[in-house]
């Protein structure tokens, strides 16, 4: 019965985060089309109904879905059968395993048991993540491979070589964090941003990593492949890796695309914005800096947790997409100068500055 | 370029606040417009098949006939409409006029819209004003050629646009689309 019950929680929490990539993926189709919309004062799609309804044309993604489903899955004669095949779902399943070890919420005690709100407990988390997102564009680069076209063999190669330069900016990046927090546990990192800096300044990475936080969401919406770094697709020079693909195959690569803003904007909040920390929240409830305090339930703290850990992934999605939609692309050797000339000898400064402050201020961890 | 332009961060974030102010003021006009202010837009969208935005009067639209008092065409089939017209998609068979007063009278009067290019010469051309093009009506798609082609009976049911060139007659539908 014990046994059943822990396979439950497991089962429970690798179902919540897999659930949530799944359906906010989803939902960032309809999020992307409307936030465009609202932006260039635009009302965006709104004519999906349902016996009627409407409703804001949330009925676009399954609309989306079902046209994709329908649509004829075609392959090139020259194609390669296999990889051809394969590209889309290694793209996509990069991209969804990766928020594996994101924590979404603190330690939960239930009936006896303590659950760590994560699907995945690794001491390695960030690694973990960083491997899995640097994988994804094997996909890419093998449905650039295998399309037996040049255009999407460039976009391939493109992908790999702007994955290159943007993943060492990010790894680069994040170990100014890790030197901080003094862990590669994400959920140890995330408990590290819960302390006060000066009594009353949530130590947030962000606060603590100003610089590193910057060249992360640089790089990570690089990583995302989509403007202004879509030089992979580049619709208006080459169509991209996927330019041979159709049906549901090429709404996976869409929806990779979205899986990894998800991803990333997880990563930035587990990383900079203190993951599911609420200010001043502890385990038994709030206590501000100027001595009030409030009691509040062990079940209401967690709820508070996973609620904030959603609100911030949220609107860092939302800074991503306002970035996609306000500016224009990268020239492919922008893009690699910024990575290779910029992000990188600055994520390279930031940890020895990292470094010599600690040295200076004594180690944290 | 100055070093902070160099820097690109700086431009990149007043980018964003530039389309992020629109996106929260639209967000806000949405918002009241949903709690009831009818006149707060957020967008400039017209949602086209419902709203429409109203027409010039000078508007060339899809061709009528006009009717004489006692109900038969004005039209005397006097062929100079389709002499005139440069795309030639006027066709007229022309047969006697039971009132000996008046000569003849279009037996047949169809214009191939698919092939019309709406120069409204015809209009000039007639000396009768039998032919208007002011009914409004833009919207003819049609599945196959024939039924881009509209008959004497078609053109004379049409009705002139209101006031604000708005269509005052249903659509016709042509012969290929017919229930």
């Amino acid at each position: 019965m014990s046994a059943l019950a822990d396979l439950g929680i497991v089962f429970g929490r690798v179902a919540f985060a897999m659930l949530f990539v799944v359906n906010t993926a989803a939902l960032l189709g309809w999020v992307e089309r409307k936030q465009s919309a609202i932006m260039q004062d635009r009302i965006g799609a709104n004519r999906a109904s349902i016996l009627g309804f409407r409703v804001l044309g949330l009925f676009h993604p399954i609309a989306d879905a079902i046209k994709m489903l329908t649509k004829e899955d075609f392959r090139p004669a020259r194609a390669d059968r296999v990889l051809f095949a394969l590209a889309p779902f290694v793209s996509v399943f990069f991209g969804l395993v990766a928020f594996a070890s994101i924590p979404f919420g603190d330690t939960l005690r239930v009936a006896g048991r303590e659950v760590p709100l994560q699907a995945v407990t690794l001491n390695v988390g960030v690694l973990y993540v960083f491997a899995m997102l640097s994988l994804g564009v094997y996909g890419v680069m093998m449905a650039g491979w295998s399309s037996a076209n040049n255009y999407a063999l460039l976009g391939g190669q493109r992908a790999a070589a702007l994955m290159i330069s943007a993943e060492i900016a990010i790894g680069a990046s994040i170990m100014g964090v890790v030197m901080v927090y003094g862990s590669l546990d994400l959920m140890d990192i995330v408990r590290g941003q819960g302390a006060l800096l000066f009594g009353w300044i949530p130590a947030w990475g962000i606060v603590t990593q100003p610089l590193a936080f910057v060249l992360f969401v640089t790089a990570g919406i690089a990583a995302t492949k989509r403007i202004p770094f879509d030089t992979p697709e580049g619709e208006s020079e080459i169509i991209g890796y996927f330019v041979e693909y159709s049906g549901m195959k090429f709404g996976m690569f869409l929806m990779a695309d979205l899986v990894e803003t998800t991803v990333i904007a997880g990563l930035t909040t587990s990383l900079f914005l203190g993951g599911w920390q609420v200010p001043y929240l502890v385990a038994e409830g709030f206590r501000f800096p100027w001595g009030a305090a409030l009691a509040l339930p062990h079940l209401l703290v967690v709820l508070l947790q996973v609620g904030a850990f959603v609100t911030k992934v949220s609107a860092m999605i939302f800074f991503m997409m306002l970035v996609r939609w306000t500016l224009p692309r990268f020239r492919y050797d922008q893009a690699m100068r910024l990575g290779w000339l910029g992000l990188f000898p600055l994520s390279i400064l930031n940890i020895v500055l990292t470094g010599l402050l600690l040295l200076l201020w004594g180690a944290r961890a | 370029m100055r070093v902070l332009q160099r820097f690109y961060l700086v431009e990149v974030l007043s980018g964003v606040a530039l389309t992020a102010a629109h996106f929260f003021r639209n967000m806000g006009a949405h918002g009241r417009r949903a709690l009831g202010q009818k006149s707060a837009r957020g967008a400039v969208t017209i949602q086209y098949p419902e709203e429409r935005r109203p027409y010039s009067p000078r508007l060339r639209s899809l061709h009528r006939l006009v009717r004489r008092e006692d109900g038969s065409p004005r039209c005397v089939a006097c062929m100079m409409c389709e002499t005139v017209c440069p795309a030639h998609c006027i066709y007229i068979v022309a047969t006697e006029h039971p009132n000996p007063e008046i000569e003849k009278v279009p037996a047949r009067f169809d214009i191939d819209i698919g092939k019309c290019v709406f120069c409204g010469y015809c209009v000039e051309a007639c000396p009768e004003d039998a032919i208007r093009m002011d009914t409004g009506i833009l919207e003819f798609a049609s599945y196959s050629r024939r039924g881009m082609i509209y008959t004497q009976e078609m053109l004379l049911s049409l009705e002139p646009a209101g006031p604000d060139g708005r269509p005052q007659s249903p659509i016709p539908i042509p012969a290929d689309r017919q229930p």
